[in-house]
Parts: C-alpha cells; structure tokens; sequence
C-alpha cells in the first residue's frame, strides 16, 4: 500500500466513516495502462472508480466524493441534489465530502464554471451506474426483473410487495469497479431534486456563528502566525531585529528563510505586534520594477516583447465596407478583495505536513507545496475549508505555503496563519490589464464584413499545478529562491486573454489576434472570467458604436447579425424583461445600455440591460436598475442560480465603476479599503433575473457569465444618458466628467 | 495580564493584555466563530458586535473599555437549531454566498431593527453602508431583513 493510501485509509477510520474502503485515484490499473481507456463523461474520464465518487453505507447513508469545492457559490448543495435525483435518496442521507487529497478524486481547480459539467456530470453517470448495480443485486434476491423495481428514497420496491433496502444490499465490492458510463442518467422529466430550489447547505452555519470557515478552525495547541512582506515586489530583505521581536510577548518563534520573514505567537494578536515590530526594524533593498501607471501603462503594454497567435480568422465573400470605425478599449489591474482576508492552517507530524486551506485545488495546490518545501507530494495532505469569496486565484494557495513554513520553523505544533488587509491587496494576484483594438467595417446596408480585434494582455492564470515553475508566492523569496512558472494562455476554445475574444456576432471577415505579453512585472493570475470581462466590454461596446452609426437600434442590430437562437432568445427576453425601447435616446443624464455574451462561447447566454444615472456636473455614474436574461441549459438550483447573476452583476458594477489597483514606479499602492473602493449597500442597483430553463440542453455553469455583459451594458448606458463613450475602465466620475467637455 | 468580559450572557476572564483588540479574545478565548477579521481597521464591518446594544466594530475595540458592557455576538442572537427571526429570515432568502460578511451584517440589522422595527430600504441600506460584501448579496440582505421586521413588528 503506498502512502497516501495508508493516509487515506487513516482518515477514513478517523473520521468514523461507516465503509472504510480504500480507493486508488490512479485512472487505471496498471496492466491496461496501455490501451486507451474509453472516454467517460466529465471527471469520471480521469477518476474512473465508481467508489472514488460513491459509498452507499449500511448505516442508511451515501458519501458522495467531489474534488470541487465550496467557493460561496453553492456547488456542494447542487451536487447533492444531482447524487439525490440519480439514486433516488432524500437529500438529509447524503453526506458530501469535497476537496481533500486523502479522500477525494482529483478535479483539478474548481473554476471556470465548469463545476456542473465536470463534477456534476460525473455524480450523475457513477450514480446511475451505483443504482443499476443495486437494482440488478436486489432483483436477484427478489427473483423479480431489475426492469420493474422502483426506488423510494433508498428502498427498493418490487411489483408483488417485495421490498430491500440500498443499505442491506450493499457490500464493499460493489463500487470497487471501474465506470462504464454506459447506464443512462435520468431524463430531466424523472428529477424530482434537480430544477428545485434545495435550500444551500452551508448557509445555516454561516448565519449562526458555525464554524464554517478556515478562519474558524481551532486545533489543540494552536499557534498563531503572521507574515511579513516585502514592501515592494523586487525587494529583497537585507537585515531585521529577529532577536528583538524574540523577547515581546507570546513570541514562539521567527521565521527567517531569505526574503521570507514570519513569526509564530501564543495569541493572535501577539503575532500581530511581533509581525509589526519586525516590520519597524527590517531593511529592504528595493527595485523600482512596477510599470508606468494610469493611460501610459497601456502604451507599455504595446511595446514589451509578446507570444502572438491569430486566434480567428475568416475570409468569407461579403461586400465592401464603405464605412469603418476604431476604438481603443483599455482594462486596468483590478483585485479580487475577498472581504476575509487568506488563512491557512497547517500541521507537522513526523515530516509530513497537512494543510487546510481555502483553495480552489486541493491537489494542484499539494504539487505546488511539495516543489516549494521539497517534499513528497505524498506526504502531504491538503484538505479545503471554506474561506471568503474567492472570484478567481487570490491569496489562498500562498497563504498556505506561508502557513506550512511559520509551522515547520515553529517546533511541530499547529499554526493558523491570515494575512493582514494590506498583505492581500498588495500581494494577491491582479486580474491582468488589457488593450484591446477594434475595427470593422460596415458595408452600404450597415452590416459588418470585417472585424478585426488586437489584444495584449498579461496571462490570465498563473495557478499552482499549471506551469514550469513554483507559483507560490514564498517560494520566490526563500533563500534558495525558486521561480514563478512562464506564462501561458489558456488555449482555445476558452481562451485566457483571448477568452470571448472572438465575437459571436456572424461576420464574413474577421480576425482575431492576442498578444500574450510573457513578462509580469505586476502579479497577475485568474480573476472570475478571466479576459472575457475586458474582451465583452470591448465587443459590446463596440456594437453600440457600429450600431449607432449604422442608424441601428443595438437590439436590432446585434440580432441581426446573430445565428444562433439561443443567442436571440436571452437578448429578446432582456428586452421584453426591460421594456425595452427602440433607438430610446438618453436625457443627457439617464440612459440604457445592453450587453451581451455566451461565457468562453461554450457556455451560458446571458444578456443585461442596465440603467444609469449619470451627474451632469460631477460624471458620477450609479447604476440604478440591472435586467438579466439567462440560459445555462438544463438549471440545477434555480435559486442558486439567481443568487450567482444576482452577485455576478453587482460585483461587475462595482469593478466598471470603480476598481483599478494604484500602484507606483516600486510599491504596489493599493493596501486597504480606502485605497481601492468597491460598491456599498447604497450603491448597488436593483437586479431583476429571468431564468430560460432548457432540460433538453447540457448544464453549464453560471459563476462567472453575468460579468462581462455588466460591463457592457453599463458602459452603453452611459453612452446613450451623455452621448459621449468612455473606453477605458473603469467609468470613474473623472473620465464621464472628462468624456463631456 | 488579565481581563474580564460579559459576551452573551456569560462572565469570563482571559489572560490577555487588556488592550488587545475585542475580536481576537471574542474569536480565540471564547472561541466564537461569528465575528470576522476583515481589514483591522473599522472599514469592512466583518468583525461587528452589539455593546450595549449598539453595533460596534471588534477589531480595533480595545478589551479594557469594554469591561463593563454587555457584549453580544451574532451566537448570542440564536442558533442553527433556534435562529433568531433575522437569521432564520437569511436562511429563507438564502442572503449568503460565501457568507464571510454576513455575521457583522446580521449585528447591523439587530442594531438597526431593535431602534426601528420597520424601517424603509433605504434606512436599511444606510444602516449597513459599513458593512461591505463583494459577493454582491446586497439586495438579498435588505429583503432577508424586511422580512425579519415584518416577522418581529408584523
């Protein structure tokens, strides 16, 4: 048995699990390493053991594993009305265990939006198969046909009177298989939990006081840690007062590898004099290797050397444009800002380390931990627990790294280590700035026949797991320094800085081009949508241009130069939704714009119309109403899904309005809520949602999609209240006021 | 160093300096999940908590003034077994998703409910303008909190 099995073996008897079976996540045995495994659907493809997902227990219960985790956006609870609906179980009997490298299949990063598809299809398929399996056990016993058994939340039902139960038909071996996929999920009409609005799981904690988050885990003998950072990227820590921040109170230990400084308290708020007093006495070499900032930072973007690939490219026959346009659309670094600043706690027992961590990646993130502190991957266990929000990679994989070496030097015991406000705005990873060209041309009948679209943009994920390097950040700073890994884009069809960079408006010639720019002088990684938030801004705001002079209405001018029906239908419901009328001018101070977007062009169609208000002497801009219109094919949770296009919106409102990272020549500027302002209560516009339900059609995530289109619509908006368009993000009262004169 | 506090009903002394913030003896000696750190600096509202009935931010509320009030945390409102109204009206709006702010929200709203037991949105929405949320819950959270008022002042 290898290691990491013995562990999981561990923990499962720890946890006082009713079956204790110990699963290989590896995809397959190794005698038929050599054929191609038969594709399977979402993750069961690379976690293809029925009891990797599944435990049917005789004590009247079923585990169900997913390597996805809770991220606030409500994917646990959806997950088990997926497993409830495909075995026929209540929901109160399914115990959900989500992202632990000791017991879960491995799912990569939970993001993307791809949860539903990649886990949830998974569940549906190793659920259906789990019941065929306990049908075909229990028509045996009954001397029945499988065919004509029901089930009724785990009891089994026979035509004559006869009845068994899941929880005495089940033995160890009967998941100990590989999927076959080939059992038939439900047809969405036989669901009788999925379509339903099932209450979240973890809400009642979190309302309650619960201990619901990393933040809130205690363990016997627990230190405190705190670390302390460089005060700019390139700096470099040339001497500090360890023995002074020794002798203040409750000080455990100073943790001190190169450039990494932390200290380990009895009390958390010791940690957090020490941290201040080795702040006060550290010198620092510091570079000044930050970019130029504001307007001239876009112009530097154009000019550093770039990894370009021509991303779309059609030459279809279509007549001359007589008419052509071009605008420039910019999007500065913008941050994640969880309100919770990242925490993690760690454990040394015997030279393996186990971490709790608000992770988007439980196992990427243990790769990553083991390259940085030079361990086996197997001796390390890295198990989620909730943190605060999330929207992308933000502190949450470092602070763990922080965590396990504040542990390491702290003499074995326990520690939870969170960053400060200003070690999360400074030192979490930007969503990256873009430049985005536009031009096309419009033929005599106002249609576009050409488009073209220049990108340059920073990588949009620079994730533990996915590269070359070390991409945590400690790891760059420890006396054997390590790098961060090169940068890459996300390939097509969901793209990175190219994500929805190719419209899905229908023109005949077209080119897309990104510029994937390899340097990062300022760090950047995955912000919820990655490019498709600046790239649908652009689009759609260049439709309301091309549009406007066409003498169009941008309803009818998007429309027509789409194909396809799903498209036209979110766009036809906003409106309706909207009241939307036609070429409706601005007042000069209200106005109406729309977006609109299928996320990564694979994904869920939304459109938004929002309505603004916009100050006539100061340009300040509030977004009263929002309307949305969404088809996310067959819908899990209604519920759920509101409350992610409900929040999708807001927060998208708040980084048009509002975000953009301060910074200078060395110092990343941008260190508390002063310096780097989001929406308040008073602030943020009403939101109405309409929900396209299509059973018949693939679930696809809605976390992210709502984003870009918010955007969009904002910025149109604001173009029909003033009659003048700001391109650059975000629409500060400075640059409406500016777009005026 | 010593310090002894009354939170939500009950008498404890702590060995902490008695200057040290509320929150982390709240959080770490009673070990009471609800209050949050957030910024340490009174500007995200995580970390609220009612003394002497009136919303307070924790995390730069020094122990020693606070010896002779009576200090109440979102547990001292109701549990999950036996919420209050107000966290029973977040729980039938689902007014979370990752649920970090929602403690020091729930303490604004009681603040706010127990002075006035119906107020408009508006008045709500400026009762809780010091309380940031970046999941973008807002409007969850205002209607979770008329639905409380109409259940507790029907």
């Amino acid at each position: 048995m290898s290691a990491r099995q013995g562990i999981s073996r561990r923990r499962l008897l720890e946890d006082g699990v009713a079956l204790t079976v110990a699963f290989t996540l590896a995809p397959l045995a190794r005698g038929f390493a050599a054929q191609a495994p038969a594709p399977l659907p979402g993750s069961l493809q690379k976690n293809r053991r029925l009891d990797g997902w599944l435990r049917i227990n005789p004590n009247g219960t079923v585990t169900a594993f997913t390597g996805k985790v809770e991220i606030g956006q409500g994917i646990v609870t959806a997950l088990a009305q997926i497993v409830g609906d495909e075995l026929d179980v209540d929901l109160a009997r399914i115990e959900m265990v989500s992202g632990d490298t000791s017991r879960t299949p491995d799912e990569g990063v939970t993001s993307g939006s791809r949860s539903i598809e990649e886990s949830g299809s998974a569940l549906r398929f190793a659920c259906a198969e789990a019941r065929s399996l306990l049908l075909e056990t229990a028509a045996a016993k009954l001397g029945v046909p499988a065919s004509s058994l029901r089930v009724q939340d785990g009891v089994v039902l026979a035509p004559g009177g006869g009845r068994a139960t899941y929880w005495e038909l089940t033995t160890e071996a009967m998941l100990k298989r590989e999927a076959t996929a080939k059992v038939k999920p439900k047809p969405a009409s036989a669901h009788h939990l999925v379509g339903k609005s099932v209450p979240r799981r973890d809400i009642p904690a979190k309302v309650t006081g619960g201990e619901a988050y990393v933040q809130d885990m205690r363990l016997p003998g627990m230190l405190f840690g705190r670390v302390v950072r460089p005060p700019s990227p390139r700096a470099r820590l040339l001497s500090v007062d360890e023995g002074a921040a020794r002798t203040l109170p409750g000080v455990v230990a100073v943790v001190r590898d190169g450039s990494f400084l932390a200290v380990a308290a009895e009390r958390e708020e010791q940690a957090i004099a020490a941290a201040q007093a080795l702040r006060e006495s550290a010198k620092w070499d510091e570079t000044a290797s930050l970019p130029p900032s504001g307007r001239k930072l876009f112009d530097h973007l154009r000019l550093q050397p770039s990894q370009d690939s021509v991303v779309s490219e059609k030459n279809d026959a279509a007549p001359e444009a007589v008419k052509t346009l071009q605008a420039t659309f910019t999007r500065p670094f913008q941050a994640h800002a969880a309100i919770g600043p990242s925490c993690a706690v760690a454990q040394w027992q015997s030279g393996k380390l186990h971490v709790w961590s608000h992770t988007q990646g439980v196992f990427p993130l243990r790769g990553e931990l083991a390259k940085a502190l030079k361990i086996p991957a197997a001796d390390i266990t890295v198990t989620h627990r909730e943190g605060s929000g999330c929207y992308g990679h933000n502190g949450a994989d470092d602070v763990a790294l922080d965590a396990a070496l504040c542990a390491r030097g702290s003499g074995g015991r326990p520690l939870k280590l969170q960053w400060m406000r200003d070690d999360e705005f400074r030192w979490e990873p930007y969503g990256s700035a873009m430049s985005i060209d536009l031009r096309a041309g419009l033929d005599a009948q106002g249609n576009v026949v050409d488009f073209r679209n220049e990108i340059w943009s920073h990588t949009h994920s620079t994730r533990p797991g996915e590269s070359d390097g070390t991409n945590l950040l400690a790891a760059w700073y420890l006396k054997e320094a390590q790098r961060p890994g090169s940068a890459r884009n996300i390939p097509q069809p969901a793209g990175g800085g190219d994500r929805n960079a190719i419209p899905l408006y229908v023109f005949p010639r077209q080119r897309v081009t990104h510029h994937l720019l390899p340097e990062m002088p300022i760090r950047v990684s995955a912000l919820r949508t990655l490019g498709a938030y600046a790239n649908v801004f652009a689009i759609e705001s260049f439709m309301d241009e091309l549009a406007a002079a066409a003498g169009a209405d941008p309803i009818e001018f998007r429309l027509r130069h789409l194909s396809d029906p799903r498209a036209k239908a979110v766009i036809d419901a906003v409106a309706s939704k909207a009241g939307w009328r036609p070429k409706q001018p601005g007042d000069g101070r209200r106005g109406r714009g729309i977006g609109f977007a299928k996320y990564k062009n694979l994904a869920a169609y939304v459109a938004v119309i929002a309505e603004v208000e916009v100050g006539r002497a100061t340009g300040i801009v509030q977004v009263r109403r929002a309307f949305a219109a969404v088809d996310a094919g067959l819908i899990i949770n209604p519920d759920g899904l509101l409350n992610q296009i409900e929040g999708g919106i807001i927060q998208s409102t708040s980084w048009t309005l509002r975000e953009a990272i301060a910074y200078d020549s060395t110092r990343i500027l941008s260190g508390s809520w002063e310096d780097y302002s989001i929406l308040h209560m008073t602030e943020v516009p009403s939101v109405q949602v309409s929900l396209i339900d299509r059973p018949e059609e693939r679930a696809v995530g809605v976390g992210e999609c709502a984003q870009g289109p918010t955007a969009a619509a904002i910025a149109n908006a604001v173009a029909n209240a003033t009659g003048r368009r700001v391109r650059d993000l975000p629409l500060t009262a400075e640059r409406v006021k500016a777009a005026q004169t | 160093m010593a310090v002894t506090l009354t939170v939500n009903g009950q008498r404890r002394t702590v060995a902490a300096a008695p200057e040290t913030p509320l929150l982390y003896i709240l959080r770490n000696d009673f070990e009471l999940n609800a209050a949050k750190f957030g910024c340490g600096m009174a500007q995200c509202g995580a970390c609220t908590v009612l003394i002497d009935g009136k919303a307070v931010r924790s995390c730069v509320t020094p122990a020693m003034t606070v010896v002779d009030a009576k200090i109440t945390t979102l547990e001292g409102l109701g549990s999950a077994s036996h919420p209050h109204p107000l966290q029973k009206a977040f729980i039938d709006e689902q007014a979370a998703q990752c649920g970090y702010c929602i403690a020091g929200m729930l303490i604004s709203a009681k603040a706010l409910l127990d002075e006035r037991p119906r107020p408009t949105d508006a008045e709500i929405r400026q009762a809780l303008v010091g309380n940031l949320c970046r999941c973008g819950t807002h409007n969850r959270i205002v209607r979770a909190i008329q639905r409380a008022a109409k259940e507790m002042s029907p």
